[in-house]
């Protein structure tokens, strides 16, 4: 697993490791990078990368893993997007899906709209909320070995896990999934659920 | 004999099991307290208290995804905390249920409750959503039906407003 400028780890590189020999696992990926992270990995209908809907990727792993708690649900997020919902890690926390993972790609920055900084760039610590709030599996990834613990952790339904990975901050290049929603919502129910989906 | 007067809270239950509602996300409101109590009392309901309206927006879409049902509960102030979350099942075209207790509507004694209870409806319309009120208790169940029916018939956000008329004013013994 390459490292960038900074030393830390290329995020399409940890997004790849994440998602390898996947099986059932679902997958969503928070507004901006993670999304085109989790579409560079492979644009398949156990992913839903976001266009909007900033703070609550999350919340949506929560409800889709406990409607679907046979399944692993990964949400691979940024720093941003998982501190504008910060909240939802107590809703978590309370509900205790094993199914469930949380995984924010944390590169300090917001991405999308110039590379401003976050407030984790100023020492706040997303993981020590989580343990705060209750999660019980509460890691800080920084090496590809600790990556590959974590997608272990992620199959053995040990859950929930809160994740915070520290990720080189340079851009990489886009790879966009579709961005009519409604696609992105059926093909993904359709995968979990058959073609009985589109007669619920 | 039942006693829509009383019982509008027991009706609405009932609407939820018929239409196999899973995922009940609400953040309180002292007039959902009686159906609160009946959904935590349901082993197939999932209860999940939020810490603010517009995660459980987020949470049914998920449930959705998964192929679960699921309502959100609020008070109308809380429908100020969901408007760009609103966005979520516009664009990908997916059912949102809403079932939502008015304060600042009709004998409201908090000036703070006001502005949000006044704006309600027009700031649910303005985001996309079909609403529909109910003033009298026996108009409370066939509204929260026809929502029900509409969000998963039809794929959209749709909500019910159970007017302050229906729950009594919280008077803080005035």
């Amino acid at each position: 697993m390459r490292t960038g400028p900074t030393g830390k780890l290329l995020r399409r590189d940890v997004v790849a490791e994440l998602l390898r020999d996947r099986g059932g696992l679902l997958a969503i990926g928070g507004l901006g990078a993670p999304a085109w992270d989790i579409t560079a990995a492979g644009d398949v209908p156990e992913n839903l990368p976001l266009w909007g809907g900033m703070g609550a990727a999350a919340m949506m792993g929560l409800g889709l893993a406990l409607a679907q708690p046979s399944r692993p649900v990964a949400v691979i997020t940024g720093d941003g997007e998982m501190l504008m919902g910060i909240g939802s890690l107590a809703t978590i926390a309370v509900q205790r899906p094993r199914n469930l993972a949380i995984i924010v790609l944390d590169n300090e920055h917001y991405g999308e709209t110039g590379m401003q900084e976050t407030a984790t760039r100023h020492g706040v610590d997303l993981a020590a909320m989580a343990r705060g709030a209750g999660i019980g599996d509460c890691r800080l990834v920084r090496t590809a070995e600790e990556v590959t613990f974590l997608r272990e952790a992620i199959h053995a339904g040990t859950g929930p896990i809160f994740a915070q990975v520290k990720i080189d901050e340079a851009p990489v290049p886009l790879v966009l999934p579709p961005r009519e929603a409604s696609i992105l919502q059926a093909r993904m129910r359709e995968a979990v659920l058959g073609p009985a989906a589109h007669l619920q | 004999m039942p006693d829509a007067a009383e019982d509008w809270p027991d009706e609405i239950y009932g609407l939820l099991k018929e239409h196999d509602i899973r995922q009940v996300a609400l953040v309180p409101d002292a007039g959902h307290s009686r159906l609160i109590k009946r959904c935590l009392a349901d082993n197939d309901m999932r209860v999940v208290t939020l810490t603010t309206e517009e995660e459980g927006i987020g949470m049914l879409f998920g449930a959705w995804l998964g192929g679960e049902k699921g309502v959100l509960l609020m008070q109308s102030s809380g429908v100020g905390n969901c408007i760009n979350m609103l966005s979520v099942p516009i664009a990908h075209r997916t059912p949102l249920p809403m079932i939502v207790t008015m304060r600042g509507d009709y004998g409201e004694f908090n000036p703070f409750q006001v502005p949000m209870g006044n704006a309600t409806q027009q700031v649910l319309e303005a985001m996309g959503t079909l609403v529909k009120r109910a003033d009298a208790p026996e108009d409370v169940a066939p509204t929260v039906n026809a929502t029900l029916r509409m969000a998963f018939n039809t794929y959209r956000p749709t909500a019910t407003l159970i007017g302050q008329r229906v729950i009594g004013a919280k008077t803080f013994g005035k």
